[in-house]
Order: C-alpha cells, then structure tokens, then sequence
C-alpha cells in the first residue's frame, strides 16, 4: 500500500521541472526580427538581390526567429569540425560577427560580414581579421590575445593530429607570427603594422585570391 | 551531419580567410563550383497534386532520390516536371523532411505503406525524428509479431505435409494438430474422455456410499468398491503412459520435449500411480503414498491440450507475471504490517485469538480480501479502527494490478481470435489462389490449342481473342520457356492420364508408317519422322486411340488447317511463326537451343510414350523457325 503511494508522488514530482523548461522556450521562440529591406541590403553589401534571397532563405531555415545566438553559433561550428572542440573560436567569431555586441548576430550582421570577407577589399578583410584577433577591441593586439586566438584554433584541430601536437605549438607559432607583425617591437601589433606586414606576405595575398569563389 | 548545416558551410569558408595572417602555408586551391549558383524552383508532379520546392531544398540530401540525380529518370520533358505515381499524402510527409531536416511519422497510416514509401525514396527510417520515433517503432513491432505469428500459424497447420516424412514426424505432427488425420483425430477424443473419467473417477471415490453390511459407518465408494476403481485407475493410467511414450518417441527433440509444460503434467499425474505399486504396504509411508494421491488431480491439467481457453488463460497468466509479482509483494507487506498491528492492539484482551503474528496473518488475509469468515474479530476500539483500514486497503491493493491482467488476458484472447478465424479464411484464401493459378496455366494450354502458334495471317479471329497484352506476353515467355527445355506444359489431368498409361507398357518401333494414325506428310526429314512415328506408335500401344488424337490435336490445333499445319512445317517455313503477334514482343532477343538433330531415338527415355509431355520431334522440325528477334 504505502509502496503504491509512493510511487505515485514520485511521479508527480517529476514532472514539475520539465514542464517549466517548456514554458521558457515557448517564451524565447516569440521573439522574432525581421531584417530591413531587401534593396537597402544590396546597397549596404557587395551581394545581388538573389545572392541575398538565396542567403536569407537559408538563414531563415536554420532560425526562424531572425537571430542566431552563440549557443547555436557554436553548435553549428561543431559541426564542421567534429574532431575537436570549436567552441573557444567560434566565441570569437561570433564576437566578430556580432558588431552591435548584443549576444546576438541578427541578419545583417551576418550579411555584411559575409560582404567584407568575399567581396571586400583586401584592405576590408585585413581588417575584418584584426578585430577578429583583437578580443577586447582596444585597438591593439597583444601577445595574449593572440595566444588565446592560436590556441582556439590548435584546439579545433583535436587531439589525434600528424605530427603530433608536441611542446607548447601555439606558442611557439604566436611568437613566429610577432616576429613577422610587430615591426616597431613594441609588444603590440597596431592594425596598420598588420596590414602592411600582412601586404608584404606574398603566400598570404596569394591564398586571398583563392578564397574570392566560395560564394 | 544535418543538411541545414549546409546552409552555413559558406559562411565557415568564409569566416577562413581569419586564419589567413596566421597560415604557414598557402592555402589548396578550393574546389570548383561548376553548377550556376542560381537556385531554380522545382515542380514535382505526384499522382497528379503539384509540389513545388527549390532545388536547394532537395539537394540537402544527396544520398537520396530526390536529391540525387535519380530523380532525373523520372523527369517528364513535355510537362517540365518529375512525375512520380505514388501516394501523394506521404509525398507530404516526405517534402517536409527536406524542409525542416526531421521526418515526422502520421500516424494515421499503415506502417507498412510508409515503409515502403520511405523505402522507394531512399530515406532511411532511422532519422525519425524524436517526436514521432517511439510511435514508429512501436507500430513497426507490432505489425512484425503479427506477421511472424501469421506466417508461424500458416506453418504449423493444416499444411501438406513433406512427402518423405518419416513415421515419427508424421506421429507427432497427429499429435500435435488432431485435425489432420481419422485416427488422431480419434486418439484425441478418446484421451480426452478417459482422462475426464479418470477425473471424476477420483472426485466420486471420496463421496460416502452406504455401508456394508453389519457396519455403522459410512465408507468413501472408492473403499467399498476399492477393486473397480483400481482397475479403472488402471486403465486409465495405461492409456496416459502410452500417450506419453508415443509422444516421446515422435518428438522431434526429446529433451524440450520433457522440458515442457505439458509433458510435466503428463508425468506427474501418472506417477503417483507407479510410486503406489512400488510401495510396500507400509503405515509410515502409506501416509506420504496418500498426498501422493492428491497429484492425480492434475490430470485435469491435461485437458489444456483440448481446450484453447485453458491454454489462453495460463499464456496470460505466463505474461503478466510481473504484475502478480507486484500484487503478492504488496499484499505480503501489507499483510505482515496489519497483523502486527492488529496483534499488538488485541494482545490486552483475554482469551483472544490474536495469539501470535503468524495467527493474525489469518485475519488479515481474510479482512484484505473481503472475504470476513468471523472467526476471529477483534475486540478493542484501536483493533477494530486497524482492521477498518485493514479492510478498506485490502480492496485498493487487490484491485489495481486485476486491469493489467485483464487487459493482457483480453489482448492475448484476440491474438487467439484472429489467428483462429486467419486459419478458417486461409483454406478459403488458399483454394481461390489455386483456382487463379490453375486459370492462368489453362489460359496457356488452352491458348496454344486454339491455335496460338499458328500463322497470325491466316487465323487472326482465333489468336485475338480478347487477350491483353500482357497475357501475350506471358504466354510467348511460356512458350519460350517450352522451347528452352524442349518440354510442353500441359495440364494436370493429362499428365496422370499418361502416368497411368506409361505403366501399361510401350514398345519401340521403328515403322515409318504413321500417316495412317494422322495423315500426315513426312516429306521432311526422314530422321523427323521417324521419331514422329516412334512416338505415335508408342502412343497408339500404350494410349487409346481417342486420347492419342485428343493429344494430337493439341499438338496439331484444332483447326481445319489440322493436317495442313503439318505439312506448313515443312513447306512455309519461313511463314510460320511461334506467336502470332509479331508486333507485341517485348522480350528481348530470344533463341531456342536447337535439340540436336542426331539424337538416337533410343536414346529417348520412357518419354516417346508420353507424347503429352515431350515433343522432340515437334520442337525439333521448329528449331529452324524459332529464332525470334525482337526489339525492346
């Protein structure tokens, strides 16, 4: 008898949380955005009109609410590279993304980024890149910074690499990449030391090129 | 990796050139997109409703038929759009899983259409969403038992047996399906009755019967008639023990044999019997030799071979022993909770029948259970309170598990239910797909009597004959398949005819003289006719002579053209032809193996006296005529 009650309060109590859970997501699903015009799009971006349908029919597929948070950002980061973790550098790249800063990259965001990194000036994507590297956005980029850039992108690649991963790689490539950018050896790269040490790399400009046909 | 990640795939690329500044190495040259970027809306036609959807949405999954380039077979150049003849309510379903990348399951229908709906567009089930997973797979289990019960119900009755089935297997399958022959079915009845007498037989014994002379008391019958109802137990005993030895011996595996249920009882309820002549009459064990007796009732057991009830009800009672688990783990609780209490409570009260624990678990089972027997009560105000809720707890705990038997019981009867009235349609079902496949060979034999192979030309009205198509085809196939083998179908009944008129005898002959039998002109080859008139003249020994002709004729169609076909074989040969539809061939190129033309006619097996079946020599003067080309 008293094993019959049991197991009935059991029950009962473990329904409780679930159904608050469901009440927080019916909650953040009302909000939606919509993006501004189609024309004022084309004119504020380097697509055409059907790049840009094309682009905000597949955005809208992914999130019918208009918005992308870092959660989902870093999910589908995942995705691409499931032999190790992204997530560190797809928090940088969504604070890249994210130019207004509000947790959130809406579809302009995400168009006008796409904008400067295919149909940019090498000079638009030099800087896009710098303040993807600067994490605080002071301007500068520092060693740490830097560190923290490589490391992110050491870690994507996983454990199970060849040559194996030995020594502290991030490191030494941050030190190599200073070398190469710091021109004043000042401790900082400034984004003008950045785009002119990033001009003189020919492989760099080289590999720029390639990267023009993704889209 | 889920198809609307694609979506994002340019967006990673592009987010790449930040690895840029940081790169050792240039970077490989990306792959080339030849396609048109351009996204084009896709018209899909099913069964007549129109979908449209962007190529986009289709190309998310490549290993699928619409979204490779399979899809193309079904492309319709005149309406611009991919046709598919399917059900177009699952098409919805199936589009839908393209959109949002989750496939829900309607639950509305069939599993198996779906199934097969899934199966044509090459969509594996396993990406059910979560949502609609555990419906799909619980339906998909259910529509397998009840497959693999039909097929096992099909299986194990009332079909033909094997024909070289030793006498174990054919003893064991009368026992197992009465039906099927007399003499089980006989054997089945009489156990039955004897063990319904050996039953009443021990139920009569303990009833008192008037006293023998000079005595007061009252004697049970099976005391005062001890002799008759010891041979009676004889008797009856006897008959189980051969049952039983029969049923051991036709096992197919002695050991599962004895393992099971049934054979248990059988065992158990002839025992007592034998421990009983073995014992000496000894007053010690006498005592245990009379429980002994008590097993006998168990031969009323074995009258679940003969009753489905009694088997359905133990199935149940097999399959919900969980749940009578339950209910005897919580009344044994509930049990030894209230005795105690009620024990402590009434312990104060002089000359009680609390006595102990173990005494009030009495009271407590019989309060539980509602049945109140009164002969123990409490008597203290706190007593009577506990046994009130003793009482009213009993009537929950009893009555919560009894659903779920119920339910179980009533969901097993059905099974029974239908597997029962499944055998009763199968013989029904059985006989008309016999009939159906009866009709489409004599559709066949009586095809090629009415002239099939005759000249399309000169005997259009008799080839047409309301024929599809289809059954053109089918029966130029079989007619290949005649020339292939050099063999002929032909119906059952001609085929016993000329089993039975092999036996009578044959004799070779070589006369060349058939043309009296027939009329026929032998101007061809010499070689032809003769085995022509080898297998005439065996079939005039052996056969009557109107069977001969009703053979021939067959051969020969029925036409007026009769004899003249013959001599057409030799003369136009070019002319005649295997079908009469030239223009309806479909097949592909066909060429019938020429028998060779020097085979000794000695050579021929018992086969010359069953012009039914073969007909070398006919096959033979067509091997000239039956290459047939034709286009596809």
């Amino acid at each position: 008898m008293g094993a019959v009650v049991g197991t009935l309060t059991m029950q009962t109590s473990q329904r409780q949380p679930s159904r608050d859970k469901i009440d927080d997501e019916l909650e953040m699903t009302m909000v939606c955005h919509r993006p501004e015009g189609l024309e004022q799009l084309e004119a504020q971006t380097n697509f055409t009109k059907q790049e840009l349908q094309v682009l905000y029919r597949g955005f809208k597929n992914e999130c019918p609410s208009g918005v992308v948070n870092e959660e989902t950002f870093k999910h589908i980061y995942a995705q691409f590279f499931p032999h190790g973790d992204p997530s560190t550098y797809a928090h940088y790249l969504f604070n890249a993304f994210d130019t207004r800063n509000n947790g959130s990259i809406k579809f302009e965001d995400f168009v006008m980024g796409l904008s400067t990194l295919l149909r940019g000036t090498v000079r638009d994507k030099l800087e896009w890149t710098f303040h993807l590297y600067d994490i605080n956005k002071d301007g500068f980029i520092n060693k740490e910074e830097m560190t923290e850039i490589v490391r992110a992108i050491y870690d994507m690649m996983g454990k199970y690499t060849y040559p194996a991963l030995k020594g502290d790689v991030p490191k030494q490539h941050v030190d190599a990449f200073f070398e190469k950018m710091d021109k004043n050896k000042d401790g900082v790269v400034t984004l003008e030391e950045f785009v002119l040490a990033c001009q003189e790399d020919e492989n760099m400009m080289r590999s720029m090129q390639l990267f023009e046909n993704v889209m | 990796m889920a198809a609307g990640v694609a979506t994002w795939l340019p967006f990673a690329r592009a987010a790449a050139v930040g690895w840029l500044p940081l790169a050792k190495k240039i970077m490989p040259k990306p792959p080339v997109d030849k396609k048109s970027r351009n996204d084009e809306i896709l018209f899909v036609n099913v069964s007549g409703l129109r979908f449209q959807t962007w190529k986009n949405t289709l190309d998310r999954y490549p290993d699928t038929l619409l979204g490779s380039s399979e899809k193309e077979f079904f492309y319709n150049e005149d309406t611009q759009e991919y046709f598919f003849d399917r059900d177009p309510e699952m098409f919805r379903h199936i589009l839908n899983f393209y959109r949002t990348g989750k496939l829900h399951y309607p639950r509305q229908e069939c599993i198996q259409a779906f199934d097969e709906e899934l199966a044509f567009y090459g969509i594996v089930p396993d990406i059910i969403g979560d949502c609609c997973m555990e419906e799909y797979r619980d339906r998909k289990k259910e529509n397998q038992e009840r497959l693999a019960e039909d097929t096992e119900a099909e299986m194990a009755t009332d079909t033909p047996l094997p024909p070289h089935s030793t006498h174990r297997e054919r003893l064991w399958r009368a026992f197992e399906n009465p039906h099927t022959s007399t003499m089980a079915l006989v054997f089945y009845y009489v156990t039955g009755f004897f063990i319904a007498v050996s039953v009443i037989a021990n139920v009569v014994e303990t009833v008192p019967c008037r006293p023998l002379k000079g005595s007061k008391k009252d004697l049970p019958c099976g005391e005062k008639y001890s002799l008759p109802f010891f041979c009676m137990d004889t008797a009856c005993v006897l008959i189980f023990t051969f049952e039983y030895v029969m049923r051991l011996f036709a096992a197919p595996s002695r050991c599962k044999f004895m393992r099971s249920v049934m054979s248990v009882i059988d065992v158990v309820a002839i025992m007592p019997y034998y421990i009983g002549l073995v014992m000496p009459e000894n007053e010690d064990v006498s005592g245990a030799f009379v429980t002994l007796r008590v097993f006998r009732v168990f031969r009323i057991f074995k009258f679940s071979r003969h009753s489905q009830g009694l088997r359905i009800l133990g199935y149940t009672l097999k399959s919900c022993a969980s749940e009578l688990g339950f209910l005897l783990f919580s009344l044994t609780m509930a049990i030894i909770i209230f005795a105690t209490v009620m024990f402590y409570a009434e312990k104060g009260t002089k000359g009680t029948n609390f006595t102990s624990i173990p005494a009030s678990f009495w009271y407590t089972i019989v309060t539980m259970t509602t049945l109140g027997y009164g002969d123990m009560v409490p008597n203290t105000i706190a007593g009577k309170i506990f046994g009130s809720i003793c009482s009213l707890s009993g009537v929950l705990v009893i009555a919560l598990p009894v659903p779920v038997i119920v339910s179980n019981f009533s969901r097993i009867y059905h099974q029974n239910q239908r597997a029962d009235k499944m055998r009763a349609q199968q013989k029904v079902r059985l006989a008309r797909i016999r009939l159906a496949k009866k009709g489409t060979t004599n559709a066949f034999l009586q095809y090629k009597e009415e002239g099939g192979f005759h000249n399309r030309d000169s005997d259009n009205a008799l080839c047409l004959k309301n024929k599809s198509s289809f059954q053109h085809q089918h029966h130029h196939l079989l007619h290949c398949l005649e020339k292939t083998t050099n063999h002929e179908f032909t119906d059952e009944l001609t085929f016993s005819e000329m089993c039975m008129t092999e036996s009578v005898g044959y004799h070779t002959s070589r006369s060349t003289s058939i043309s009296s039998q027939q009329g026929v002109s032998t101007s061809c080859c010499s070689r032809r006719a003769k085995r022509r008139a080898i297998r005439l003249a065996n079939s005039t020994a052996s056969v009557s002579r109107g069977s001969v002709q009703e053979l021939d004729t067959l051969q020969v169609h029925k036409t007026s053209a009769g004899p003249q076909s013959r001599s057409s074989l030799n003369a136009r040969t070019e002319d005649l032809k295997l079908n009469c539809e030239d223009r309806d061939f479909t097949a592909a190129i066909i060429s019938i193996p020429t028998p060779p033309a020097n085979t000794p006619d000695e050579s021929l097996p018992p086969s010359p006296a069953i012009p039914g079946i073969l007909r070398n020599s006919r096959t033979s003067s067509y091997t000239h005529e039956t290459v047939k080309i034709s286009s596809l």
